[in-house]
């Protein structure tokens, strides 16, 4: 769905953080920030809460671990074991390697997914960009038009910004 | 923000934030040079050398290769383990480094890293084949089968390195494509027509949101964190390959970090041999500068004296061992038979990397360019050592015999460098070899034009500024 945005176009990403800061203090509410490149302190300033993706990459990793440990005890150990030199069948020492690279690959495939999932990011997703040269090297703002003041457009042209008006989705 | 001078420049030349766009999508969408179909070609035959071999291979069956009932590890590997540890400095580069924040990392990640994944695929070929019926490789994996079950034996290295190499397979590959995404949606966002429903595909929906980089820098450092010991352990567990059996010469505590740090050593020759051809024919000098080269020489440099001070302490504690198996293994090496594959691993991997000591060799392409094909020699030879000097003298006289190479093994050594290469041209003409968006995230501090524009700014004489980015203190 479509809605009327103003766009603050910023060439680099000085004037850009400066502007998101002030905007903020003024009382405008920001819709989102478009960046070529993941910009420092971006997402304090627009007051982002920390991502939860670790807290998921670390349930993923006890998942994997559990997964890996207790397959490979229950494999040799329980429902099969066998008497090699009358060493012990469950050698856990044995079974380290495979718990830990389990861990690893359920972590990583886990938290990408999630990833995905969070960021709606599937493939052949129609991109929901404000101005295709974000992705080289504008910096865009994106206002909401409908609870914008009416001076914030010259207040963006102010901060350094080239300002347009437009109906797009985001 | 003047940065100091201590710090050389990485993005050398005129440049913007549109331009590092221009310089590294602009190959993408223009037609190949004729460097790139040379090359190309080249590697297609060896490529297509490759599948004759393989093919015949496997119609016939492993014993088309020069092994015998000693020697029963020979060619095949030694080329698994060499292009296994080639795969490591990427994971190196785009791990290890992003921890560390080291900038310069970011004009080599990309390429590294493809390197990675294009190296543990001829890598795996070789479990692969020697197998004798790949067909039937889903047996290694613990699923449920008609004799028991019968569960897969966890109590062996070779098992543990299945599960070491798929996941360092897997694992790359995924930190890879999500650090592609951005770029994709770079060339999306340019192009037009078929190309751009392909990269729309790709790239996911992409938009560069804050809230998308802030999810995505979360991720990557991540991913970063496990890889980094993921990549510490795959090389361990190649080396308990070696170090769990009772071999003399095998059986030896040292060789997990020894094996680790000639992977990262023989990782990074591979590296530099493929960035000096890379910045020069898709000129890319702007973003892999003489400094990026510099640097990955040092590090040659350190993990070179780290495996010449492991060969030594491999002979020393043979001797120390007073175990007269152990000390004749190491004697053989050096003086039996395969003394001149001893000697060309030997100056090559311990000589040759400590010229780096001079700086002006370290800053030399040429000189760059050939010691990184001596070092990719050299561990080459160390692994033919290790694996085909310490099998060949077996405990009993009588059944002491030599190994050389038939002519599949040849072709498959050359195809598979044909299938690396092969898949590294395509990765260079269709993706973007630089991380455009993390190049541009360091160009403020980190790029010629701006360390200039604010000396300028803050007084500094324009000369002196200068004088600090060309290199010369």
């Amino acid at each position: 769905m479509t809605k009327k945005y103003i766009l603050g176009l910023f060439r680099d990403e000085v004037p850009l953080l400066h502007a998101v800061h002030e905007l903020r203090k003024e009382g405008n509410k920001i819709h989102e920030v478009y960046t070529p490149f993941p910009v420092h302190g971006l997402d304090e300033a627009l007051g982002y809460k920390r991502s939860r993706l670790p807290r998921a990459g670390f349930l993923f990793g006890c998942l994997g671990g559990t997964l890996g440990l207790s397959m490979q005890a229950w494999m040799l150990g329980v429902d099969w074991p066998m008497n090699i030199g009358g060493k012990p069948a469950l050698a856990w020492v044995d079974f380290v390697p495979v718990t830990f690279e389990l861990t690893v690959l359920i972590t990583a495939l886990g938290m990408v997914a999630t990833y995905l999932v969070a960021s709606e990011f599937i493939p052949g997703n129609e991109p929901k960009i404000p101005d295709p040269r974000i992705s080289s090297d504008v910096f865009c703002i994106a206002i909401p038009a409908e609870d914008a003041s009416s001076s914030v457009g010259s207040r963006l042209r102010e901060l350094g910004a080239e300002v347009q008006e437009k109906e797009v989705e985001l | 923000m003047f940065e100091s001078p201590t710090r050389r420049p990485l993005i050398t030349g005129k440049t913007s934030y549109s331009q590092i766009t221009e310089d590294i999508i602009k190959p993408i969408e223009a037609k190949p040079t004729k460097w790139w179909y040379l090359g190309f070609t080249v590697s297609l035959a060896a490529l297509g050398l490759w599948l004759l071999s393989v093919t015949y291979l496997l119609f016939t069956g492993v014993g088309v290769w020069g092994l015998n009932k000693t020697v029963d590890w020979g060619w095949d590997i030694t080329n698994f383990v060499w292009w296994v540890g080639i795969g490591h400095a990427g994971t190196l580069i785009s791990a290890v480094l992003l921890l560390f924040r080291q900038k310069w990392r970011t004009a080599v990640n990309r390429s590294a890293e493809a390197m990675t994944i294009f190296a543990v695929i001829c890598a795996g070929s070789y479990p692969l084949l020697h197998a004798g019926r790949p067909w039937l490789i889903y047996w290694v994996f613990p699923l449920p089968n008609t004799y028991g079950s019968l569960w897969s034996n966890f109590n062996s290295p070779l098992l543990w390195d299945v599960f070491a190499i798929s996941t360092y397979l897997t694992v790359s590959l995924v930190f890879w494509y999500v650090g592609l995404i951005p770029d994709l949606a770079t060339i999306r966002d340019r192009a037009v027509g078929l190309r751009k429903k392909i990269y729309s595909l790709m790239s996911f929906g992409w938009n560069g949101s804050a809230k998308g980089w802030q999810r995505f820098e979360s991720v990557s450092l991540i991913l970063a964190g496990l890889s980094t010991p993921l990549v510490l352990s795959v090389h361990t567990i190649v080396s308990f390959d070696f170090a769990t059996s009772i071999i003399p010469g095998w059986h030896t505590t040292i060789f997990p970090p020894y094996f680790v740090a000639g992977a990262v050593f023989s990782g990074f020759a591979m590296v530099q041999t493929l960035l000096i051809i890379m910045r020069k024919s898709m000129r890319l000098e702007h973003y892999i500068t003489l400094n990026h080269i510099d640097v990955m020489n040092k590090i040659i440099l350190v993990t070179g004296s780290i495996v010449g001070s492991a060969y030594i302490t491999e002979f020393f504690i043979a001797w120390y061992s007073a175990f007269p198996y152990e000390q004749y293994a190491f004697v053989n090496r050096a003086f039996g038979p395969y003394w001149w594959a001893y000697w060309t691993m030997m100056t090559c991997n311990v000589i040759t990397p400590q010229l780096f000591w001079s700086r002006k060799l370290r800053r030399s392409l040429t000189a760059s360019f050939i010691i990184s094909i001596f070092v990719n020699i050299g561990m080459w030879f160390e692994r033919f050592v290790i694996i085909v000097t310490s099998l060949h003298r077996d405990y009993l006289p009588s059944s002491w015999l030599m190994y050389s190479p038939s002519w599949v093994e040849i072709c498959m050594y050359i195809g598979s460098l044909g299938l690396f290469f092969t898949l590294f041209f395509l990765f260079a003409k269709f993706l973007p070899v630089i991380a455009v968006a993390e190049v541009k995230s360091i160009y403020k501090t980190s790029s010629e034009e701006e360390i200039v524009k604010t000396a300028t700014q803050e007084g500094v004489n324009l000369q002196e500024a200068h004088a600090h980015t060309n290199g010369s203190y």
